[in-house]
C-alpha cells in the first residue's frame, strides 16, 4: 500500500497514462532517444561513476598507476587472508587434486563443469555458498540472442558496441553475438522453457540499447529457471564433477614457472585453509554489488564481493575496465524492506514507462542502462522531480498498468509472476499501480582481462562470466550478461578442459602472496582490511564493536567482521 | 540497547531515521529485539549473526533462506523465506537451509515426458495422499499439492507450468508426510517440458544454420575493422524497430 501523501502523485501518473498510451501504440518513441552529446552530458553530471571520490588509484599490482573505483582500490590494496609459511604442508601435499577447478557454481561455473565432463575432463567446482548461490539466479528480464528473423547477430554487436562506448573487446563481442543462437537452443536441450509464440517461435522482445527486438525470455525467471537446469544437470554427473560448497576460494597457487595450478580454499563452516592442485583453473566467481560502491543498494546476491579479481590480482593478472560500475536503473525504492531489489528491464521491454512525480515522461524508456541511471538521478536531484519515499529516498515511478492495456489483461500477472510477488506481500499491486524505483548497483561491467580464448595473461588460468573484463567496454547492455556467462562459461569449459589434457604443473607455491605484501608494504600502502572480503556485514556498528574487543587474533583482521567497520552505517 | 539507526543496515541508505518501534522475537529460541519493519533476514543480521547458511539472493530467488516459525497464540507452523518475510511481535522462527533429500541422476536424453519416467526416477510421488499440505508450506504460495497429482497423471506440461515459481527451498518436502521431494520433482518435470514438449522454433534453426554458412562473416569483418568514429556513426544512425 502506497502512503497517503503519494496518493496525489499516483493521481498526476493516472491522468496522463491515457495520452502515453496513446503514444506507445502510434509506433513511435514515447519520448526522444539521445544523441551522443546528450548521453555523455547527463553521464558526466549525474552519473555515479563521474562523481568526485568514485575513483582511487591503486598503488600496487598490474594495473599500478590506474585510477579504478574506490573501492575495488581498497579491496586491492588489502591483506590476504593467509599465512603462506603455514600453509607449506598442504601445498606439498594438497587436500584435493582436479583437473579442473571451477572458481565459482554460479552459470558460468556450472557451464565450464557440464562442458568439461562432456570433454571427458573431471572437475571440482569450489563455491563460496551453494551451487547456484549467485548473481545468474537472479536475472529475472531475459537474454539478448539474434534469434529474430528481422535481426542479426551483426546489429546485436552494434548495439552491444554502442552501448559500451565502442571500447569493449572487438574479439569478445564477435563471439558473445555469433554464440547467442547456438545458447538458445543448447539451453533448450538442457530443458529450459522459453518463452514462445503460438507457432513456436521465439518470443522477443526490447532491452534498453537493442534496435531489434531480441531479448528471449522464461517469464521473469530466467535466472531461476538456466541456473537450476545447469545446477540440475551438474548433479547429474557425480562421477565427473565435484562440488564443494561454503569453500570459497581465497588465493590462487602457481607454480614455479608461474603457472596458475590450484587456489586455496577456506572452509566457512571450519575456518580451515585447503589446497586443490588443479592442471587448469577457471576463475567464475561473479561480480561486487555487495561492496556497495558510493554507498548504493544493490541487486546482488549476497556473496557478490568481487574475491576472484583480488585473487587474481594479487597471482598477477591484469584488470580491465575496473573504472566503471553498472547502476541498474529500476531498483525498487519503496517499501523501504525491498530497496535495492532489481525490477526487471523486460518491464520497460513490454512498455513500462518511466515518468516523474507529474506522471511526465523524461527520458526514452530503453536508452542504454549507465545513461538511464544518469537520467532519473537527474530527475529526483537537480529537476526535483522525484518522489520522496519517507525514508530518506527518492525515487521516480515505474509505470506497469500501461502493460495491460497494451498487451492485454492477464499479460503482467503471466509475464511477471516474481515482479507481482515481491510487490504483492507488500499490498501494492502492480497491474493497478506503478512502482517506484531507483537505480541500484548490479554489475561489474570490467573485470580479469581475457581474451578471446578465456585466457588471462597468467597460463593456466580462465576467466568467464562477470569476473572478466572485456566484453561489455565500460557498460553492459541488458541481457548480454545472461548471454555472456552461457557464452563465455562453455567455451572456458572446452578450452580450460582441453588445456589441462596436456599441462604439466608443477610443485605449488604461495610466493606471488609474500610479494604482494611486501609490494605493498614497500608502497607505504596501510590497511586494515582482509580480502576477499568473502560475504558483507550488516551487523550493526555497536555490536560489531563488542565482537572486536575480543582478544585474540582471528577476528580483528577478519574480513567479514572488518569489511565495513570504518564506511560509516548506510551500507 | 541498541541505537536506532543501527537499522539502517542492509540496503539503507545515510539518512536519520525516526526511531523504530521494535519488537520482540525468538530467533532459535532465543529472544532479541528488533526493528518492527525488519524481514526476518535483517533481524538476525540486527541481532548480531552474519548469516553463512540461510541468506543467498536476499531477493526471493534461490531459496537459501527458508524459515518455519510460529506466532503468539497461534498453533500452526508457518512458513516464510526469510528475506522478504517480516517479523511480528512474538514471532517464534528457525532458519531451515538445508533439506535432506536425494535427488535422481538421469540422462535427459534418454527419457520421455510421460508417467514412467516419473514411476522410475520418483516412485516416491505415488504415495501423496492429497492431504496439501505441501501446497500450505510453500513460501511462493504455488498449488504444490496439484503438480504432484499432475506428476501421479504424467502430465508434464502442468508440472511445469504450476512449478514454474519454485524456489526449491524444500520446505514442502520437509513437511510432507508422505516423504516426496517435490522441488525434485518439480525441476525434473519443468527439464522434460524444455526439452521435449516446447514447440519447435524454425526460426531458430534457420538462424544457426545461417551462422554455420558463414552468412554474417563479412559483414562481422567490416564492423570489426572500422574505426570508433566510422562506428559510432552507424549506431547512432541506425532504425530502431518499433
Amino acid at each position: 500500500m502506497y502512503p497517503e501523501y503519494m496518493a496525489g502523485s499516483l493521481k498526476a501518473v493516472e491522468a496522463t497514462r491515457a495520452k502515453r498510451l496513446e503514444l506507445a501504440k502510434s509506433g513511435q518513441p514515447v519520448f526522444t532517444p539521445m544523441t551522443a552529446e546528450e548521453r555523455q552530458d547527463v553521464l558526466n553530471k549525474f552519473h555515479p561513476d563521474y562523481a568526485p571520490g568514485a575513483l582511487r588509484t591503486v598503488r600496487i599490482g598490474p594495473n599500478k598507476g590506474e585510477e579504478l573505483t574506490t573501492e575495488v582500490t581498497e579491496i586491492l590494496e588489502a591483506h590476504s587472508m593467509v599465512e603462506p609459511k603455514l600453509m607449506d604442508i598442504h601445498l606439498t601435499k594438497p587436500d584435493y587434486e582436479t583437473d579442473l577447478l571451477i572458481i565459482g557454481g554460479g552459470g558460468a561455473g556450472c557451464w565450464a563443469a557440464i562442458e568439461a565432463a562432456r570433454n571427458g575432463v573431471k572437475s571440482m567446482i569450489a563455491t563460496k555458498l551453494r551451487m547456484g548461490d549467485a548473481n545468474t539466479m537472479m536475472s529475472e528480464g531475459g537474454m539478448q540472442a539474434a534469434v529474430a528473423p528481422a535481426d542479426s547477430p551483426t546489429r546485436h554487436y552494434l548495439d552491444a558496441i554502442g552501448g559500451g562506448h565502442f571500447e569493449n573487446k572487438p574479439e569478445l563481442v564477435k563471439i558473445l553475438t555469433e554464440d547467442g543462437p547456438e545458447v538458445v537452443r543448447e539451453l533448450e536441450k538442457l530443458g529450459v522453457i522459453w518463452d514462445k509464440m503460438d507457432d513456436g517461435s521465439m518470443q522477443v522482445l526490447h532491452g534498453g540499447g537493442t534496435s531489434r527486438k531480441r531479448m528471449v525470455s522464461c517469464r521473469d525467471y530466467i535466472g531461476a529457471i538456466i541456473m537450476r537446469t545447469l545446477m540440475d544437470e551438474v548433479k547429474n554427473h557425480p562421477d565427473m564433477i565435484t562440488v564443494r560448497e561454503f569453500e570459497p576460494a581465497v588465493e590462487l597457487l602457481l607454480d614455479e614457472k608461474g603457472h596458475c595450478c590450484g587456489a586455496v580454499l577456506y572452509s566457512l563452516d571450519t575456518e580451515q585453509f585447503l589446497t586443490v592442485r588443479a592442471k587448469s583453473t577457471i576463475i567464475t566467481s561473479g561480480g561486487f554489488g555487495r561492496l556497495h560502491i558510493r554507498g548504493f543498494a544493490t541487486t546482488n546476491h549476497y556473496g557478490a564481493t568481487g574475491d576472484g579479481l583480488v585473487m587474481a590480482y594479487r597471482a598477477g593478472a591484469k584488470l580491465k575496465f575496473m573504472d566503471s560500475v553498472q547502476y541498474h536503473p529500476t531498483g525498487a525504492v519503496f517499501p523501504e524492506q525491498i530497496a535495492g531489489f532489481l525490477i526487471t528491464e523486460k518491464i520497460r521491454g513490454a512498455g513500462g514507462q518511466p515518468v516523474n512525480k507529474n506522471g511526465e515522461l523524461f527520458v526514452f524508456p530503453r536508452e542504454p542502462r549507465d545513461v538511464s541511471s544518469a537520467a532519473i538521478i537527474r530527475e529526483c536531484t537537480e529537476r526535483g522531480m522525484g518522489i520522496d519515499t519517507g525514508a530518506s529516498r527518492t525515487g521516480i515511478w515505474l509505470d506497469s498498468p500501461i502493460i495491460d492495456m497494451l498487451h492485454g489483461e492477464g499479460y503482467t500477472r503471466h509475464h511477471f509472476p516474481a515482479m507481482v510477488r515481491q510487490f504483492g506481500q507488500f499490498g501494492i499491486d502492480i497491474v493497478k499501480d506503478p512502482m517506484l524505483i531507483f537505480p541500484s548497483l548490479h554489475y561489474q561491467n570490467g573485470g580479469v582481462e581475457i581474451d578471446g580464448q578465456c585466457q588471462t595473461n597468467i597460463p593456466g588460468l580462465f576467466v568467464a562470466g562477470e569476473a572478466s573484463g572485456g566484453v561489455h567496454g565500460r557498460n553492459r547492455l541488458m541481457g548480454n550478461s545472461v548471454l555472456d556467462y552461457n557464452v563465455f562459461g562453455r567455451r572456458a569449459g572446452k578450452i580450460a578442459s582441453e588445456f589441462s589434457k596436456t599441462s604439466k604443473i608443477g610443485k605449488p607455491n604461495l610466493d606471488h602472496v609474500v610479494r604482494y605484501a611486501k609490494e605493498m608494504s614497500d608502497a607505504g600502502v596501510e590497511s586494515d582490511l582482509v580480502a576477499p572480503v568473502i560475504l558483507p556485514s550488516y551487523t550493526p556498528e555497536d555490536v560489531k564493536l563488542q565482537q572486536l574487543a575480543r582478544l585474540g587474533n582471528t577476528p580483528a583482521r577478519h574480513s567479514m567482521l572488518r569489511s565495513r567497520i570504518s564506511r560509516g552505517d548506510h551500507k | 540497547m541498541k541505537s536506532a539507526k543501527a537499522e539502517a543496515h542492509g540496503q539503507t541508505p545515510a539518512g536519520h531515521e525516526p526511531q523504530p518501534r521494535m519488537v520482540t522475537v525468538l530467533i532459535m529460541g532465543k529472544r532479541h529485539t528488533v526493528p518492527e519493519h525488519a524481514t526476518i533476514m535483517r533481524a538476525i543480521e540486527y541481532a548480531g549473526h552474519q548469516i553463512i547458511r540461510g541468506a543467498g539472493c536476499r531477493e526471493g530467488f534461490c531459496g537459501a533462506c527458508g524459515t518455519i516459525y510460529r506466532l503468539p497464540g497461534d498453533y500452526k507452523i508457518h512458513t516464510g523465506l526469510a528475506c522478504t518475510t517480516l517479523v511480528k511481535e512474538g514471532m517464534s522462527l528457525t532458519q531451515v537451509p538445508a533439506v535432506p533429500m536425494e535427488k535422481a541422476i538421469y540422462d535427459l536424453e534418454k527419457l520421455t515426458p510421460d508417467v514412467t519416467t516419473i514411476q522410475q526416477l520418483y516412485p516416491v510421488v505415488f504415495r501423496c495422499v492429497a492431504c496439501n499440505t505441501c501446497s500450505k508450506a510453500c513460501p511462493q504460495g504455488l498449488k504444490t499439492m496439484d503438480y504432484i497429482q499432475a506428476a501421479m497423471r504424467g502430465d508434464i506440461a502442468m508440472i511445469m507450468d504450476l512449478s514454474f515459481d519454485c524456489v526449491a527451498c524444500g520446505l514442502c518436502a520437509l513437511r510432507c508426510p508422505a516423504e516426496i521431494v517435490q522441488h525434485k520433482v518439480g525441476i525434473l518435470g519443468r527439464r522434460l517440458y524444455g526439452r521435449y514438449l516446447s514447440k519447435h522454433s524454425q526460426h531458430l534453426d534457420d538462424r544457426i544454420d545461417e551462422m554455420h554458412a558463414g552468412k554474417f562473416d563479412a559483414e562481422y569483418a567490416t564492423l570489426m575493422s572500422m574505426a570508433k568514429d566510422e562506428l559510432s556513426k552507424l549506431y547512432y544512425a541506425r532504425d530502431i524497430e518499433a
